[in-house]
C-alpha cells in the first residue's frame, strides 16, 4: 500500500484535476468538500488521539468570518492573503482556547469544545452591528494578487487552489502523523501516564494537535466562504460539529485521505438526494453513519487501505485491545 | 427593580423547571448507563409534538379541555413507552462499556435520524396549543400579572425532583438502580438483571424528557430544530451540575435560568450566551461540574 | 563505598489515615541492584510513586544525586534519569511493538525534531537492539495490545530501558512471568544493566530472585523499613520471616 501511494493520489489528483471540465457541476460540490475535509481532517487528527470534539466547527466558522471581515475592508480582499489571514486567526484561536482545553479528557474535552462553540455561535447571531446577525455576512468576490475576475473565473481559480492545498497540507499533515509528536498523540489515547512517564508532555503533544486541527478547520472555513460567498452564525452550531466528526469517522481516521473521501462521498450523496429525498437526508445521513460504525469500524478510506499491523497470532494468548482507533473504553 | 424583575424570575424558574425534566433524564440515563446521549433532546422535542397533536386534536373533537392535563402526561408515557425500550434494546446496548467517541457518534446518528423522522411526522409547520395555559389563568400580585401554568411548571419541577430521589432511596427498584451504579460487574454477580436495569433507567430518561417538552407546548410551541437547541442547554445544565448528579441537575436549571434572566435584564445581546458562558465557567474550574465526583487513575 | 543515585530523607504520606509512608529514609548507592520487599499494601509501590512524582509526599524529601525532585512532575523526573517500569505493563496498546520502542526513543533524544519521521533508520536499529535483549525482535510488528501478558512486562521494561536512564524503578518485573522464565529473565536483565552501568531498584515478591540477585534487600512493613541489609542474612531474620517471607 505504501509503495502504491504515490500513484493512487498522482491518480486521485488528476481526476480532481479534470473533473470540472468532464463535469462542471461537480466544481463547486468539490470545492465544498474539500473544504469542509479540511475541518473534518482537523476533527480526525484530534480523535486519534482519543479525543472527540462537538465545537470544532467554531474553528471553521471562525475561518469563514474572517474572510467575510477582511473582504469588507478594501485593503485585504485578495485571496491568498484572505487564506492566510483566516488560517492564521484560527490558529490563533486554537492556541488559546486549546491551552485551557487540552487539559481535558474524554466527555470533558467534548462538552467543554460544544460549550466555546455555543459561545461563540451566539456571539455570531446577536451581534447584528458587526455580524450580520442570523443573516450573516455577504462574502463578494476578491482579487487574485490584484487581478479581478468575475464569479465564474474565480470559482475555477478557487477549485484548483483548493487541490493545491489539499496536495501540500496533505502530505504535511502526512508527515506530522509519522513523525514522533503523530505518534505521541496515538499514544496520549492508549497510555498518558506512559507517555509522561517517558518524558514527553501530554499537554504540549495535544496542545499542538490542538491547534493544527483548528488552522485546518480554519483553512476549510475560509475556502467555504469564498465558493458559498455567504457565510451564516449556522457554521458554528453544534449540529455542524457533530457533521464534522460524521465525515471524519465515515471517510476514516487511519490516514490524510480518509475525511476527504469521506467528505467526498457525502457532498455527492447530498447532491443526489436533494432531488428525490429532500426530507430524509439526515436520516439516509443518521442510518450511513450507524451503518459504518457497526459494520466498517475503521472508515470508507479502510476499504482501501488494506489489512492492518499484525497482531499476535491465535495461538497465542492475547491480551484486550481497541479494535479500531476510535474505540477504546473511558480511562 | 423588584417589580421588574420578578416576572422575569418567575418567567425564568419556569425555565428552568423545563430544562430542569430534560437535564434530569440525561444525568439519570449517563450515571447508570454511562453514556452521553445526543439523542436525547429529541426526546423533548417528540414530547413536544405528541403532546401538541394530541391538545389539538382534544380541542378538535370538542372534549372537556380539562382532559388537556392528563392529555400531556399520557403523551409523554406514550413516548417513552414506544421509543425507550426499544431504542436501548437495539442500538443503545451495543455502546456499553465503548469510547466516549463512538456513544456520542451512534447518539448522534440517531439524533439526525429522529430529526427526519420528525419532520415526516408532524411536518414543518410550529404547532402551538394554549389551552392548558389559558384555562389556569393568572394571579395578580402588586399589580404583576402572573401565568399560574407557570407556576404549575415550578410545582411539578420540585415534585419530579422529590419522587426521584425517594424512587432511588426508597424502593428496591431504586436500591437496584443504586447498585447498579455503584459497580456494574458484581450488581450481575448478585443476580441482578442488569439489561432490564439499563432499559428502565433510559426509558425513564425518555419520559422526563418528552414531560418535559409535552409541558413546554403551551408555553412556546414546537417547531422544527428545537430538539437540537433543547439538546445543547440540556448538555450545559447536566454538566454544570455534574454528569450522573440529579440534585445538581436542578441546582443548575435555576442558574442557568436565573443567569438568562440577568443578560436579559443587564445585557439582553447576552441572554443566550448566558448558559454556555457559565458552563465554560465552572467546567474549567470544577471539569466534573459542581456536585460531580473526580475519578483518578492508579498505577 | 559509593555515592548515592537517590537518596529519600523522612518520606511521609498517608492516604485516609492510613500510613503508606511513616518515615522512609532511604539510599541507593551507585551501581547498585537493591530490592524491596514487604507484604502487599506495605507502602512499596507508593514508594515508587512518590520517587517518579506520581504523587507527593506530605513530608520528607528525594534526592536525584544532589538534587531535590519532589513535587516535580513524572515528566522532568523522567527527563533527569529516572525510569519505571510498571507492575501493571503500561503501553501504548493501539502501535506496535517497534512503534512503542522508538517513541521511547524519540523522546529521549528529543519529541521535537519537527516533521522528520519516527521510523528513520537510527530509531529502528536502536529499537532491534533494544527488543533483542528480551529476545523480542520476532514480535516488533505486532501490535503490543495483543500481546500475552509475558511479553508485555518485558516490553514494559524495554520501554523503560530506552531511555537509558541513570536509575531504573523496577515494580515486581518477575510477576506475570512464569516461574520457568523467571530466571532467564532476570539473567538478561542483569545482562543489560551491567552493560549499561545502570543503577537499578526493583520491587519483588520472589525471595529466590532477591536471594540471587539482589546486592541488598530492604524490608517494608506497614509503611516502615524494618530490616536492611545482605539478602543472604536479612531473609534468615526471624522479624522479617514472620512479617513477609512467610506469608509470600
Amino acid at each position: 500500500m505504501t509503495r502504491l501511494l504515490p500513484l493512487i493520489t498522482a491518480i486521485a489528483v488528476l481526476t480532481l484535476l479534470l473533473l470540472p471540465v468532464v463535469l462542471p457541476w461537480s466544481q463547486f460540490i468539490i470545492t465544498i468538500a474539500i473544504a469542509k475535509g479540511f475541518a473534518a481532517l482537523g476533527v480526525a487528527l484530534l480523535l486519534r488521539g482519543g479525543l472527540i470534539s462537538i465545537g470544532h466547527a467554531m474553528y471553521f466558522a471562525i475561518g469563514a468570518y474572517v474572510t467575510a471581515f477582511m473582504m469588507k475592508s478594501d485593503m485585504l480582499g485578495d485571496l491568498a492573503l484572505l487564506l492566510l489571514g483566516s488560517t492564521l486567526v484560527a490558529t490563533l484561536v486554537g492556541l488559546i482556547v486549546g491551552s485551557f482545553l487540552v487539559r481535558f479528557r474524554a466527555i470533558f474535552f467534548a462538552m467543554l469544545n460544544l460549550a466555546v462553540s455555543m459561545v461563540l455561535f451566539a456571539l455570531f447571531s446577536k451581534l447584528y452591528g458587526l455580524t450580520g446577525g442570523t443573516d450573516g455576512m455577504r462574502v463578494s468576490v476578491p482579487a487574485i494578487f490584484g487581478n479581478v475576475l468575475d464569479k465564474a473565473a474565480f470559482d475555477g481559480v478557487l477549485y484548483y487552489v483548493c487541490i493545491a492545498l489539499l496536495v501540500i497540507v496533505g502530505f504535511l499533515v502526512r508527515a506530522y502523523f509519522k513523525s514522533p509528536l503523530g505518534y505521541g498523540l496515538k499514544a496520549i489515547h492508549t497510555n498518558e501516564v506512559r507517555l509522561e512517564y517517558l518524558g514527553v508532555s501530554a499537554y504540549s503533544i495535544t496542545l499542538i494537535a490542538y491547534t493544527i486541527s483548528a488552522a485546518l478547520a480554519g483553512l476549510g472555513g475560509a475556502m467555504a466562504a469564498l465558493s458559498i460567498g455567504h457565510v451564516l452564525p449556522e457554521y458554528a452550531y453544534w449540529t455542524e460539529s457533530g457533521h464534522l466528526v460524521l465525515t471524519a469517522v465515515l471517510g476514516g481516521i487511519g490516514g490524510v485521505a480518509g475525511p476527504f473521501i469521506g467528505s467526498v462521498f457525502l457532498e455527492a450523496v447530498h447532491t443526489f438526494a436533494v432531488d428525490f429525498a429532500a426530507d430524509a437526508w439526515n436520516m439516509i445521513l443518521g442510518a450511513t453513519l450507524l451503518l459504518v460504525i457497526f459494520f466498517v469500524p475503521r472508515g470508507l478510506f479502510g476499504l482501501f487501505e488494506g489489512k492492518p499491523a499484525k497482531r499476535a497470532s491465535a495461538d497465542e494468548e492475547t491480551g484486550d485491545t481497541p479494535n479500531t482507533a476510535i474505540e477504546g473504553g473511558a480511562k | 427593580m423588584l417589580n421588574s424583575i420578578l416576572p422575569l424570575l418567575v418567567d425564568g424558574l419556569a425555565n428552568a423547571a423545563l430544562i430542569f425534566f430534560v437535564a434530569v433524564g440525561l444525568t439519570l440515563v449517563f450515571s447508570v448507563l454511562r453514556i452521553l446521549n445526543v439523542a436525547h433532546g429529541s426526546f423533548y422535542s417528540i414530547g413536544a409534538y405528541g403532546a401538541a397533536s394530541l391538545g389539538l386534536w382534544l380541542v378538535s373533537v370538542g372534549a372537556n379541555p380539562w382532559l388537556s392535563y392528563p392529555a400531556l402526561l399520557v403523551s409523554a408515557a406514550l413516548v417513552a413507552a414506544l421509543f425507550g425500550p426499544t431504542i436501548e434494546r437495539l442500538l443503545v446496548r451495543w455502546t456499553y462499556g465503548k469510547g466516549e467517541a463512538i456513544q456520542i457518534l451512534v447518539t448522534f446518528g440517531l439524533f439526525l435520524i429522529l430529526e427526519d423522522l420528525q419532520r415526516m411526522v408532524f411536518g414543518v409547520q410550529s404547532l402551538y396549543q394554549d389551552t392548558p395555559m389559558t384555562l389556569l389563568g393568572v394571579t395578580m400580585v402588586g399589580g404583576v400579572v402572573y401565568l399560574n401554568y407557570q407556576i404549575l411548571l415550578i410545582v411539578l419541577a420540585l415534585i419530579v425532583l422529590i419522587g426521584l430521589r425517594l424512587l432511588i432511596k426508597r424502593t428496591r427498584m431504586g436500591r437496584l438502580l443504586a447498585a447498579v451504579v455503584a459497580d456494574r460487574e458484581v450488581s450481575e454477580a448478585m443476580g441482578i438483571n442488569t439489561d432490564r436495569i439499563f432499559m428502565l433507567a433510559f426509558s425513564i430518561g425518555v419520559f422526563l424528557a418528552a414531560l418535559g417538552g409535552a409541558l413546554a407546548t403551551p408555553t412556546t410551541g414546537v417547531a422544527p430544530g428545537l430538539g437540537a437547541e433543547t439538546m445543547v442547554l440540556a448538555f450545559a445544565v447536566a454538566a454544570i451540575g455534574g454528569l450522573g448528579q440529579i440534585e445538581g441537575a436542578a441546582i443548575a436549571a435555576v442558574i442557568v435560568a436565573t443567569a438568562k434572566v440577568l443578560a436579559v435584564y443587564f445585557v439582553p445581546a447576552l441572554d443566550s450566551v448566558a448558559p454556555y458562558l457559565v458552563m465554560l465557567a465552572v467546567l474549567m474550574v470544577r471539569p466534573q461540574g459542581l456536585f460531580g465526583v473526580a475519578e483518578t487513575r492508579r498505577v | 563505598m559509593s555515592q548515592p543515585v537517590l537518596r529519600a530523607e523522612g518520606l511521609e504520606l498517608a492516604f485516609f489515615g492510613v500510613k503508606a509512608a511513616d518515615g522512609i529514609d532511604l539510599e541507593i548507592r551507585e551501581g547498585e541492584f537493591l530490592a524491596i520487599i514487604g507484604s502487599n499494601g506495605s507502602g512499596k509501590t507508593t514508594f515508587l510513586n512518590m520517587c517518579t512524582g506520581y504523587l507527593s509526599p506530605t513530608a520528607g524529601t528525594v534526592y536525584l544525586g544532589e538534587k531535590p525532585i519532589t513535587g516535580m512532575a513524572p515528566r522532568r523526573i523522567a527527563r533527569l534519569g529516572i525510569a519505571r517500569a510498571f507492575q501493571i505493563p503500561q503501553l501504548f496498546t493501539d502501535q506496535t511493538l517497534l512503534e512503542n520502542v522508538m517513541l521511547a526513543i524519540a523522546s529521549r533524544r528529543g519529541i521535537w525534531e519537527g516533521l522528520k519521521p519516527l521510523n528513520r533508520s537510527v530509531y529502528v536499529e536502536e529499537a532491534l537492539e533494544l527488543l533483542a535483549l528480551f529476545g523480542l525482535e520476532r514480535h516488533a510488528e505486532t501490535i503490543t495490545g495483543t500481546l500475552p501478558e509475558g511479553l508485555r512486562k518485558l516490553a514494559d521494561i524495554t520501554l523503560a530501558l530506552a531511555l537509558n536512564p541513570k536509575l531504573l524503578l523496577l515494580d515486581e518485573p518477575t510477576s506475570g512471568v512464569s516461574a520457568i522464565e523467571r530466571f532467564s529473565l532476570m539473567e538478561k536483565l542483569m545482562a543489560a544493566l551491567r552493560s549499561r552501568q545502570m543503577t537499578a531498584l526493583f520491587v519483588e515478591h520472589d525471595m529466590e530472585v532477591v536471594r540471587r540477585y539482589a546486592d541488598r534487600v530492604v524490608v517494608w512493613d506497614a509503611g516502615k523499613i524494618i530490616a536492611e541489609g545482605n539478602p543472604a542474612q536479612v531473609l534468615k531474620d526471624p522479624k522479617v520471616v514472620e512479617r513477609v517471607v512467610g506469608v509470600v
